[in-house]
């Protein structure tokens, strides 16, 4: 099992370690970034990079990696918006009717690239673009054949201002074949690493469209899409309007109305070698967004979704409102150890597959992120 | 000559000395600025070039109008200040 989570949270990036033997205690072992936003964070397993994103509010975002394994860190490109090209006109959010920009506006989704690909990342941003580097992150470059998709003038921002790509799985199969999680614009697969693209969000529904469009693939609002790495044709998706499964590599959705104690949520986990094992995080939907009845619970399936078990051993049941977002619940390698972290900054992590849990902090900054390295 | 000072905020994350150089508006002020000292760019500019939205720019004590394409004019002499704007929290 992984011994070393990265927390990347409102205020700065925390790298836990747990120590070794029975018993072993999970503890901080470094704080980096202090007072400024870590939305994202990617221990690359490949070769033992750490990559953080890093928005500052009144500089922007930045890119920082780290060649060892976390303990020293150095800045390098963040991904750039090309200049606007003369003549192109504005599209603006349907949603909002204002105008998307052509500049940076978070990091929202980070992915290593294949085990074939030495170097390669993925980067998903608002206001929608999808960014690709073949060097560690030394240089970006937009990929132009999404940006320029005609179909992106109809996403619009969901609790942001502007659409927005935070989920990216790639292949272990075939590293041309990349998914990518976008709210609000459902699910689009490209099959020759980036050139072309296509949506596949059939069976999604969105209650917050009107009746003609509820079924429209282009403005659904996936929160976040895992990949089962064992059996990539199996997909989990945690919409704004339920969850959802693929089990033939998202050319179909299905419902998943089985999650205890609601439906709604942000993030969702699948264990790595079996794909009918998933978790997910309920909580309250739409204005509300608190855990339900005030108690912290994590949603197990291990049939596919037929039936979740509702786990909440060593978790607040007693005026808790813990929300967690859609980075902020990860599983390691063995399957067996999860971690997931909230906006009121518990982090918690369990060895038994969420059978039961231990706090690691109670009063951390508000946790956007975590990823066991 | 125009005298160029960013806010000592920005030195924790890219050092940002005092600059005299030359230059008719605030974008080539800040170009010239830039060109010695790369990494500051993406810290004060967007990805277009223009200013960030939580920045503020003085030429002698006037914060500029242009905030997109940086035309408005520094004469000789001016005092250039990049600051924060006073948002965020």
């Amino acid at each position: 099992m992984s011994d070393r989570l990265f927390v990347a949270t409102r205020k700065g990036l925390f790298r836990l370690e747990r120590s070794r033997g029975s018993g072993g205690r999970w503890g901080i072992a470094q704080a980096d970034f202090l007072g400024v936003q870590v939305p994202m964070v990617l221990p690359d397993r490949r070769d033992g990079h750490v990559y953080a994103a890093v928005g500052h509010g009144h500089f922007g975002s930045k890119f920082h990696r780290s060649k060892d394994g976390g303990k020293t860190w150095e800045e390098c490109a963040v991904p750039a918006y090309p200049p606007k090209p003369e003549g192109v006109e504005d599209s603006k959010c349907p949603a909002r009717g204002i105008v998307i920009p052509w500049n940076l506006e978070l990091i929202w989704g980070l992915a290593a690239g294949g085990a074939d690909e030495a170097g390669a990342l993925w980067c998903g941003t608002l206001p929608g673009g999808l960014f690709r580097s073949d060097d560690r992150a030394s240089s970006w470059r937009l990929v132009q054949s999404l940006w320029d998709e005609p179909m992106r003038r109809d996403w619009f921002g969901g609790g942001m201002d502007y659409p927005g790509i935070h989920s990216i799985c790639v292949d272990p199969r075939d590293s041309r074949h990349v998914t990518v999680g976008i709210s609000c614009g459902g699910v689009w697969v490209t099959r020759d690493r980036g050139e072309t693209w296509k949506v596949q969000a059939q069976g999604m529904f969105a209650e917050f469209m009107p009746p003609e469009r509820r079924f429209e693939q282009n403005i659904q609002d996936p929160h976040c899409l895992v990949q089962c790495p064992a059996n990539p044709e199996v997909m989990w998706v945690q919409h704004h309007n339920g969850a959802f499964r693929s089990t033939d590599g998202a050319k179909s959705w299905h419902e998943i109305s089985t999650v205890k104690p609601s439906t709604f949520g942000f993030a969702v986990a699948v264990h790595p070698t079996n794909a009918d094992v998933a978790w997910y995080v309920p909580a309250i939907k739409d204005e509300v967004r608190i855990p339900v009845d005030g108690k912290v619970v994590v949603a197990r399936t291990r049939d596919g979704g037929k039936s979740f078990d509702v786990l909440r051993d060593g978790l607040p049941q007693d005026h808790a409102y813990d929300l967690t977002f859609r980075h902020a619940l990860d599983v390691d390698l063995s399957g067996d150890r999860l971690a997931f972290g909230s906006t009121t900054g518990s982090v918690w992590t369990s060895d038994n597959q969420g059978d039961s849990w231990n706090s690691v902090s109670d009063h951390l900054p508000p946790v956007f992120c975590v990823r066991f390295a | 000559m125009v005298r160029v000072t960013f806010t000592p905020n920005l030195q924790r994350h890219v050092t940002c000395p005092p600059a005299s150089v030359s230059g008719e508006s605030i974008g080539e002020v800040l170009a010239e600025v830039f060109s010695s000292n790369e990494r500051a760019r993406g810290y004060v500019l967007d990805d277009q070039g223009g200013l960030r939205k939580h920045m503020i720019v003085f030429v002698n004590g006037r914060a500029i109008r242009d905030r997109v394409k940086l035309s408005d004019a520094v004469p000789d002499g001016a005092e250039v200040y990049v600051m924060q704007a006073l948002s965020g929290g």
